[in-house]
């Protein structure tokens, strides 16, 4: 997809980058690779995150396509309902940062898949709806990729204070982010800000992983 | 109180108050001995939902059944929740 008209050169882009973020932080973000497994409420602002603060490289991943449900807390738009996840966040995060690199698969992590679909992150971030999913996934990196780091999240539905979201480091390369219990098949819903509080610590610790600063 | 204390010393009275107490999240748990298993399905998981961390490394779910929790072990069981 070619840049739209007026969009800035990719040296404009990162002087601009490192203006505000520090030329330091920059590099080592350019230099790192992160996957992000679920596109949803966590995984898609999750991405645009990362790739805002100029992370070299992101692998997404989902199984699903966007939803009219899905709209009121995930960062696609009303005219992209029915596509895959994959391929409407791809061109939604083009349209943000046209020179990060994105590698896309429209399918769902397995235990069996997973070391392939993840082998060139360096951090890995868990953003399923399903605590099963969540689970699954949190045990084949610890058990299988223990040279990556994991940022998983747990509970952020409901319509409680923001303030009971929080990052927990787990071990030295796994952290949970959320907080812990509500469960949104308690009936208690979903809202943006709070699943968006949940996406930004876990973007903010990747982000201070990459960095060196956890 | 005081004839025990003579004759044990501190030393034995701490280690009869700490034996078999191990840490999970954080709190002191009397299950050293158990296994993983056990522990887990006293204390109400649903081993399908979590990840457990033992002395910061990973308890495969295979191994559950033969890991056996010591006196001291720090132990972190992450318990997911629906929401994403």
């Amino acid at each position: 997809m070619e840049p739209f008209a007026g969009t800035p050169s990719r040296e404009e882009m990162l002087a601009a980058l490192e203006k505000r973020q520090g030329v330091e932080a920059v590099r080592k973000l350019q230099a790192a690779t992160v996957a992000v497994c679920g596109l949803g409420g966590l995984g898609s602002n999750i991405a645009i995150s990362l790739a805002r603060a100029g992370v070299g490289k992101l692998i997404l991943v989902d199984f699903d396509c966007v939803d009219v449900t899905n709209l009121h807390r995930q960062q696609y738009k009303a005219c992209q309902v029915g596509l895959p996840k994959p391929e409407a966040l791809l061109a939604n995060l083009k349209e943000i940062a046209p020179y990060t690199e994105f590698e896309t698969h429209f399918e769902k992590v397995t235990e069996e898949n997973a070391a392939g679909l993840l082998a060139k992150a360096d951090v890995v971030c868990e953003a399923f709806d399903n605590a099963e999913a969540k689970a699954m996934l949190v045990n084949a990196v610890l058990e299988t990729m223990p040279e990556k780091f994991l940022v998983a999240a747990s509970g952020m539905a409901g319509f409680d204070s923001g303030n009971e979201i929080a990052t927990r480091k787990v071990t030295k390369r796994f952290y949970v982010c959320g907080d812990g219990k509500s469960d949104v098949n308690d009936g208690i819903g979903l809202i943006a800000p709070r699943v968006m509080l949940c996406a930004a610590h876990q973007a903010l610790t990747v982000i201070r992983l990459v960095l060196g600063l956890e | 109180m005081g004839l025990w204390l003579q004759k044990w010393g501190l030393g034995g009275c701490l280690f009869f108050i700490f034996a078999h107490m191990l840490t999970v999240n954080g709190q002191s748990v009397d299950a050293a001995g158990k296994t993983v298993a056990e522990y887990l399905a006293e204390a109400g998981y649903n081993t399908v939902r979590i990840a457990v961390e033992r002395n910061e490394e990973i308890v495969p779910k295979t191994k559950y059944a033969e890991t056996v929790l010591a006196d001291g072990d720090v132990v972190e069981v992450v318990n997911f929740v629906g929401g994403g």
